[in-house]
């Protein structure tokens, strides 16, 4: 029996609820406002009282209306057809939602039940499975979909038969397994997961040990993420956290990408709707959408609905990790995810943490950041998921709870500068502040001289230097002026203004500035290097600004060329001409 | 407000406080409009059978035994085309002497527009500013603020925005408007003969406050009706928004909530993008724009107004006074559209990315030349020049009284390049260069 309730009091979207008989922390309810099911959430329990928060507007929501229990907690549903889809926070299908306008009370199915999906076992009757186990495939457009033993399949199970190859719907059974005790569970291509739950499965999470390249030189060259890894991107607004996201969702090197848009704008979402279809996968020639999930909840969308969006976005990730997928999670921005939990605490009257944030708000972003990682599966195959978040810091100041817990628990760190951004100097990422841990990793540092070049991390940290150099003598300069500062300070300010228009600065919207492979990285930066180690005679400063100044120029030619085409190399010629001098 | 038949009547209120009632009544719905002593109030709360009603004007001479009539229904607004040329007050009644609205009664606050279902925006609305139309190009469906202190002019700029742009409707939502603006606005639409196509909706400062939180709906209900049902393009503009915040700031005050940053509300964010997010490009054609008005205190963009509205809004226009020309600017280096991709080079020259750019590079050049003017360094000859271009590029390009097309900015400013600069101090793109420079 589900239990049932009336509602006794509302203030705004928390509802309080007397209910007749039990209900679990967590658990989902639908109220019904005059035939209209509005879909909420148990977020406290307090005797005969369950505090819920509703997904949707209370408008006209009385005292007395009548409240029916799910019996789960918020679910994602998991099976072929979730790829190239958008869903809303609750995952309901924005494709299949008829009008204009977002109705009140109207859910939709995540997947298609009636679509035809051609399945190959490749387990056989007899053999002995666990939970997350590959039963066989269906080709989800390029993707072979592993249909496995559901995740909630807890122990071993023996296979008892298994559907021949064929054309299945996601309902149907295709595989019956027993338990130990000798009962029988049919499966079939769908199965469902309560969302705040990580999926486990994996037997090992080992450190990551790859690095996950991105196109975008001022995190490949300088402070690379890992594959499985985690990585924030705080800045104010303004300083191009979404451009250099969208930048990340193009290039990024991963076979499924899944953006959660968080309490965002919506004609973000729209640009990615629009251009998804129509660009192409640098990786694989295919379109972009073929990779790409979308989970939005934008910012004019239900509040609580909000805080689910994330959590459905990471279990669709962890669901194709199982698969031995290269998965990466894209979340903008998760300080909107942590605004609603402020809104929903500060309604039940809890003792607020700073800046009104509820106390726990570390813990609940370490616990989310930690479902990333690579996982060796049972079958020996791999699987990563990968997360950068984005993070909304008010008023620019990263001294702020969601920052600062983010520090705690992300590993790697871009910092956007509103300096940078307001001297034009996208993409804004602060060279000296932002770091990735995973330079620090041997096992990264190996793969890194391995796929680069021989010390290519020396070569980093060289680079970092010769920034760090220039800031210090850029101070310098500004305090005693040009005059007042030996002549090799203009060469150190320089060579770092040089790393600066060549490296990091890059051209989002240039077709070819945009996309740096790993090649050219490392071909341009051991150039600059080069550049750098050459010492050269000025008379006075001036001459010094004017000599870099031309290099610069020509070093954004040969960004903005083909690499190693003809153009290129005349530019090439070029620089070496003037170094000669 | 007609009194409907078997309309009960409750004459017993349990609680006053400054803005608020609460009196026991069954039956009540959440938002539900009711009548309160002949004011108008809006129930915010409900426990048990005890409700509590938030009094727009305030609860002044308000007694206990006052009446209370609850309408059945949340604020709503009668939409027809018989809107158009008239003004309202932030109830949507007519405040200009003419009938009532007949027309259908739409619910003011509605649902969103599902994300799936919005184009792309993509039309440039040219406004002959060139601090906008060059280095900030607006977008229809797009929202976007002007950040400016109370003394700068930004309700005439947005006046001359909202007449010069290529619109079937514009809609006034008044917040806190000063007598003297709500005539100016009138004057002006007025003598551009362009009455017809503009709906108010005006709370001025005589007004009570909390009232201001009904205008931008109001405005946004009837911005809808015309883009989704008429599919016509309209421009909404809001001023002052952060008299809305301020509004919202008083009420979760008097309602005991846990203030946020810098006292606002912690919901504000929501209810910022709640409004702004009303922006949009429709399928059949139809667009909403909203152009607003952030005041802020000194130019100081990290209060929690100007930010959260930073986060919403696709940019930002900075209105700042330039010293130097002694002109109001838009502030090349703070403003922003993030739409501006969309149009530029598409429904603009194809130099236009890179002219914008390199002349606002040039342009912190100039003014990184200014901070070591001030500190008493000898300036280069390259400084000296991007001072020179500096002053020119403020009064021909960025002052708000600039009045030309976008082809004319771009020679302008090739025109200054060509003045000042050598073609490898622009670092252009080489076959721009050819093509453009002008010596």
């Amino acid at each position: 029996m589900k239990s049932t309730g009336i509602v006794t009091g509302i203030i705004s979207n928390l509802v309080t609820v007397e209910v007749n008989g039990h209900v679990a922390q967590n658990e989902i309810c639908y109220i019904d406002l005059g035939g209209t099911k509005l879909m909420a959430e148990v977020i406290k329990i307090s005797g005969k009282n369950a505090f819920v928060q509703v997904y949707e507007s209370t408008r006209g929501l009385k005292q007395g209306d009548k409240v029916e229990f799910a019996g789960h907690m918020l679910e994602a549903t998991l099976g072929p057809g979730l790829l190239s889809s958008s869903f809303d926070g609750l995952q309901n299908n924005l494709e299949t939602m008829e009008d204009i306008f977002l109705k009140r009370g109207e859910y939709t199915k995540p997947l298609d039940h009636d679509k035809q999906w051609h399945f190959t076992p490749s387990a056989k009757p007899g053999d002995k499975v666990f939970a997350a186990d590959w039963l066989g495939e269906v080709m989800e457009g390029w993707l072979p979909h592993k249909i496995m033993v559901p995740f909630s399949f807890d122990g071993k199970f023996t296979i008892k038969s298994i559907a021949p190859e064929g054309d299945y719907r996601i309902d149907d059974t295709i595989a019956v397994l027993t338990d130990s005790e000798g009962e029988e569970h049919k499966v079939t291509m769908v199965q469902k997961w309560p969302v705040k739950v990580a999926i486990s499965g994996d037997i090992e999470k080992p450190r990551p040990y790859r690095v996950m390249e991105t196109g975008v030189r001022c995190m490949d060259t300088l402070n690379p993420i890992a594959e499985g890894g985690t990585g924030f991107i705080p800045g104010p607004f303004g300083c191009g956290k979404t451009v250099l996201q969208h930048a990340i969702a193009r290039q990024g090197d991963a076979e499924v990408i899944v953006m959660a848009a968080c309490g965002e704008r919506a004609n973000e979402v729209v640009e990615i709707f629009t251009d998804f279809p129509k660009l192409i996968d640098p990786h694989t020639g295919r379109k972009l959408m073929e990779r790409t999930t979308i989970v939005c909840n934008t910012s004019n969308m239900p509040v609580a609905a909000r805080e689910a969006s994330v959590y459905t976005a990471m279990t669709i990730c962890e669901y194709y990790r199982a698969m031995g997928m290269k998965v990466l999670l894209l979340a903008d921005s998760t300080s909107r995810w942590a605004q609603a939990l402020r809104e929903m605490s500060n309604r039940m009257e809890e003792l607020p943490g700073a800046d009104a944030f509820p106390v726990d708000i570390t813990a609940i972003i370490s616990n989310f950041y930690a479902r990333a990682g690579i996982v060796h599966l049972r079958n020996g195959e791999t699987g990563s998921v990968t997360f950068i978040g984005t993070v909304s810091p008010a008023g620019g100041n990263l001294k702020e709870p969601v920052t600062e817990a983010t520090k705690k628990a992300a590993r790697c760190f871009y910092a956007l500068s509103q300096a940078r951004a307001d001297m034009k100097r996208y993409p804004a990422v602060d060279p000296i502040d932002s770091y990735s841990k995973y330079l620090e990793y041997p096992e990264v540092i190996g793969f890194l001289s391995e796929r680069v070049g021989k010390d290519w991390v020396e070569k980093v940290n060289r680079t970092k230097n010769i920034i760090r150099r220039g800031k210090e003598v850029a101070d310098q300069i500004n305090i005693l002026g040009d005059d007042g500062v030996p002549m090799s300070y203009h060469e150190l300010y320089w060579k770092s203004e040089l790393i600066d228009f060549a490296i990091l600065q890059q051209d989002a919207f240039d077709p070819i500035d945009s996309l740096t492979s790993m090649e050219r990285q490392e071909y341009m930066l051991t150039l600059l290097l080069d550049v750098c180690d050459t010492h050269i005679e000025f008379e006075n400063f001036e001459e010094c600004g004017n000599f870099y100044k031309e290099l610069i120029n020509i070093l954004r030619q040969m960004n903005y060329s083909e690499f190693k085409s003809e153009q290129f190399n005349r530019y090439l010629e070029q620089l070496n001409n003037k170094l000669k001098k | 407000m007609t009194t409907k038949a078997f309309q009960r009547i409750y004459t017993q209120l349990e609680a006053i406080t400054k803005a608020t009632v609460s009196l026991r009544a069954a039956g009540v719905a959440n938002d539900e409009l009711a009548i309160v002593d002949g004011r108008l109030a809006q129930v915010v709360k409900i426990k048990d059978d005890l409700i509590t009603l938030q009094i727009f004007e305030g609860t002044e001479g308000i007694p206990t035994n006052a009446e209370v009539l609850f309408f059945g229904e949340p604020p709503a607004l009668n939409v027809s085309d018989d809107l158009a040329g008239r003004f309202f007050n932030a109830y949507g009644q007519p405040i200009d002497d003419g009938p009532a609205i007949e027309g259908e009664r739409r619910y003011i606050g509605g649902p969103s527009v599902n994300p799936f279902r919005r184009k792309q925006p993509s039309q440039l609305i040219p406004t002959g500013i060139a601090g906008i139309d060059l280095n900030n190009t607006l977008v229809s469906g797009q929202k976007i603020p002007f950040f400016a202190d109370p003394d700068q002019p930004y309700n005439q700029v947005m006046a001359q925005v909202a007449l010069r742009a290529d619109v079937d409707k514009i809609i006034l939502g008044g917040m806190g408007l000063s007598n003297d603006d709500y005539l100016y606005f009138r004057q002006v639409f007025e003598n551009a003969g362009a009455l017809n196509k503009i709906i108010s909706f005006v709370n001025t400062t005589e007004q009570p406050p909390v009232e201001r939180l009904l205008i931008p709906d109001m405005a946004l209900a009837a911005a809808e009706y015309f883009a989704v049902d008429k599919n016509e393009k309209v421009l909404v503009l809001l001023t002052d928004m952060t008299l809305y915040a301020d509004a919202l700031c008083i009420v979760s005050n008097r309602m005991d909530q846990i203030p946020s940053k810098d006292s606002m509300p912690g919901s504000l964010y929501s209810d910022l993008a709640k409004i702004y997010e009303k922006a949009v490009q429709l399928p059949d054609g139809g667009s909403i724009t909203i152009i607003a008005v952030t005041t802020l205190n000194d130019g100081d963009i990290t209060h929690a107004i100007p930010d959260n509205t930073g986060y919403i809004t696709e940019g930002q226009l900075f209105l700042r006074m330039d010293t130097d020309t002694g002109k109001v600017i838009i502030d090349p280096f703070r403003s922003l559209s993030r739409l501006k991709q969309l149009v530029i080079g598409k429904q603009t020259r194809e130099d236009h990315n890179q002219v914008m750019n390199t002349a606002v590079r040039l342009y912190a050049d100039a003014s990184n030349a200014k901070t070591k003017l001030e500190n008493g360094f000898d300036l280069s000859d390259y400084d000296l020049r991007c001072l020179d271009y500096a002053k020119e590029y403020s009064t021909r390009l960025l002052a708000i009284d600039v009045n030309i097309s976008i082809d004319e900015m771009l020679d302008t400013a090739w025109e200054l390049f060509g003045k000042y600069f050598s073609k490898a101090e622009t670092g252009i793109r080489e076959a721009l260069v050819e093509k453009y420079w002008k010596e």
